[in-house]
C-alpha cells in the first residue's frame, strides 16, 4: 500500500476558480437563458439535452474512473460516494422535484444560472434569488411535516 | 477568439460542465452541488433555531458559496468580454413562434427584459415569474436535496434512482408550467 497523507484539507480559493470557469460555461452555452429553458421544455431543440446528457456521460466516466483508482482525492481523502439508502427515491425526490420543476419553468433559472445571471447584470434576478432563499428557509421551517422516506 | 463569442455547442459546453462532478470529487472528496448555498446562507443569516439550519455552515458551505460568487463573476466575464455580436440568441424559430402566440415579445438579451427587470417585478406576471419561480425552486431544491446540478448531473452521474425520480419532477414541473401556465400570464 502507497502512503496517503490523510485528512489535509484542501485550499478553498481554486472552487472560486472553478466557479469562473462555470460562469463562463453557463452564459456561453445559454443554459442561463430563460428563452433556453423555454425551447427545452417545448422540445424544440436538441441543445439542453446535449448538454445535460453529456455532462451525465463525462461526469460517468470521471466516478467510473475515480472508483477504479481507489475512491481517494489527490490530497488522499476517501470520498463517500453516494450509498444505496441516499439512492432510494422517497416522496420527497417526487414532490420537492416537480415544486422545483414548476419554479424552473416560471423563472427559466436553477441555482447556479441565477448566480450567473446576477454576475450577467440582471440585477432583478438579486430578487429571485432572495425568493429562493426564503423558498430553501420556509422547507426548513415546514420540514418535520412534510412526508420523506 | 470569434468562434468563443458564438454560443457554445452543446458537445463543447456539455462535457465542460459534466468535467466539475470528477473534479470536485479529485479536489475536495466531495460532491458537486448548488442548491445546498440556499441552505448555508440561511444557517448564516436567520437560523431561527431551526434543526434544518443548525450546522456549521462555514465548514461545510464555504467552498459551494465561493463557487457560486465565481459563477457570478464568470458570467460578468462571458458578457462583459465574450459577449456575442447579435444581441438575441439563436433559439429555435418554433420557440420564437410559441413565445409569441403566448403573448411574450421580447426577443433580445438572455431573458425577457420586460419581464426581468424592476419595472418587469412590478406586474403580476412578474412577480410570479420571479418571486413564485424563486421561491419554488429554492424550496423545491431543498425539499428534493439537489437541484439540476446536484440530482441532474451528480446524481445521475452516480446512477442515483433517488436522482432519476428528482429529475423526472423537474420536467414533470416544468411541462406543467410551459403548457399550462405560461399561455395564461403574459
Amino acid at each position: 500500500m502507497e502512503t496517503r497523507p490523510l485528512n489535509l484539507a484542501e485550499p478553498r480559493w481554486p472552487y472560486l476558480l472553478m466557479g469562473v470557469y462555470l460562469g463562463i460555461v453557463f452564459t456561453k452555452t445559454e443554459v442561463v437563458s430563460w428563452f433556453r429553458i423555454q425551447e427545452m421544455f417545448r422540445f424544440h431543440a436538441f441543445h439542453m439535452y446535449g448538454i445535460i446528457g453529456a455532462a451525465i456521460g463525462v461526469g460517468a466516466l470521471g466516478i467510473f474512473l475515480i472508483k477504479r483508482a481507489g475512491s481517494h482525492s489527490l490530497l488522499g481523502r476517501p470520498i463517500a460516494f453516494p450509498t444505496p439508502e441516499d439512492r432510494k427515491p422517497g416522496p420527497q425526490h417526487w414532490i420537492g422535484g416537480t415544486l422545483f420543476g414548476l419554479g424552473w419553468g416560471l423563472i427559466g433559472a436553477c441555482p447556479g444560472p441565477m448566480y450567473a445571471l446576477i454576475g450577467a447584470g440582471v440585477w432583478v434576478m438579486l430578487v429571485g434569488l432572495l425568493a429562493a432563499i426564503a423558498g430553501a428557509w420556509t422547507y426548513g421551517l415546514l420540514r418535520p411535516r412534510l412526508p420523506h422516506s | 477568439m470569434d468562434i468563443l463569442r458564438e454560443t457554445w455547442p452543446w458537445w463543447v459546453g456539455g462535457p465542460l460542465i459534466g468535467l466539475t462532478v470528477p473534479l470536485v470529487y479529485l479536489y475536495g472528496a466531495k460532491k458537486w452541488g448548488i442548491s445546498s448555498t440556499l441552505r448555508h446562507m440561511c444557517a448564516a443569516t436567520i437560523p431561527a433555531g431551526l434543526e434544518y439550519f443548525r450546522y456549521d455552515w462555514k465548514a461545510r458551505g464555504a467552498w459551494q458559496l465561493l463557487m457560486s460568487v465565481g459563477i457570478a463573476i464568470g458570467a460578468f466575464i462571458a458578457t462583459t468580454w465574450l459577449a456575442s455580436a447579435d444581441p438575441v440568441l439563436p433559439i429555435s424559430a418554433e420557440t420564437w413562434a410559441a413565445l409569441s402566440e403566448i403573448g411574450l415579445a421580447d426577443r433580445e438579451g438572455l431573458v425577457p427584459g420586460s419581464i426581468f427587470s424592476f419595472e418587469g417585478l412590478m406586474t403580476p406576471t412578474g412577480f410570479l415569474l420571479i418571486v413564485g419561480g424563486g421561491f419554488l425552486v429554492g424550496f423545491g431544491a431543498r425539499y428534493a436535496n439537489g437541484c439540476t446540478s446536484g440530482h441532474a448531473i451528480s446524481g445521475l452521474s452516480n446512477l442515483q434512482l433517488s436522482s432519476l425520480t428528482a429529475v423526472i419532477g423537474f420536467f414533470v414541473g416544468g411541462l406543467i408550467v410551459t403548457h399550462l401556465v405560461l399561455p395564461w400570464v403574459f
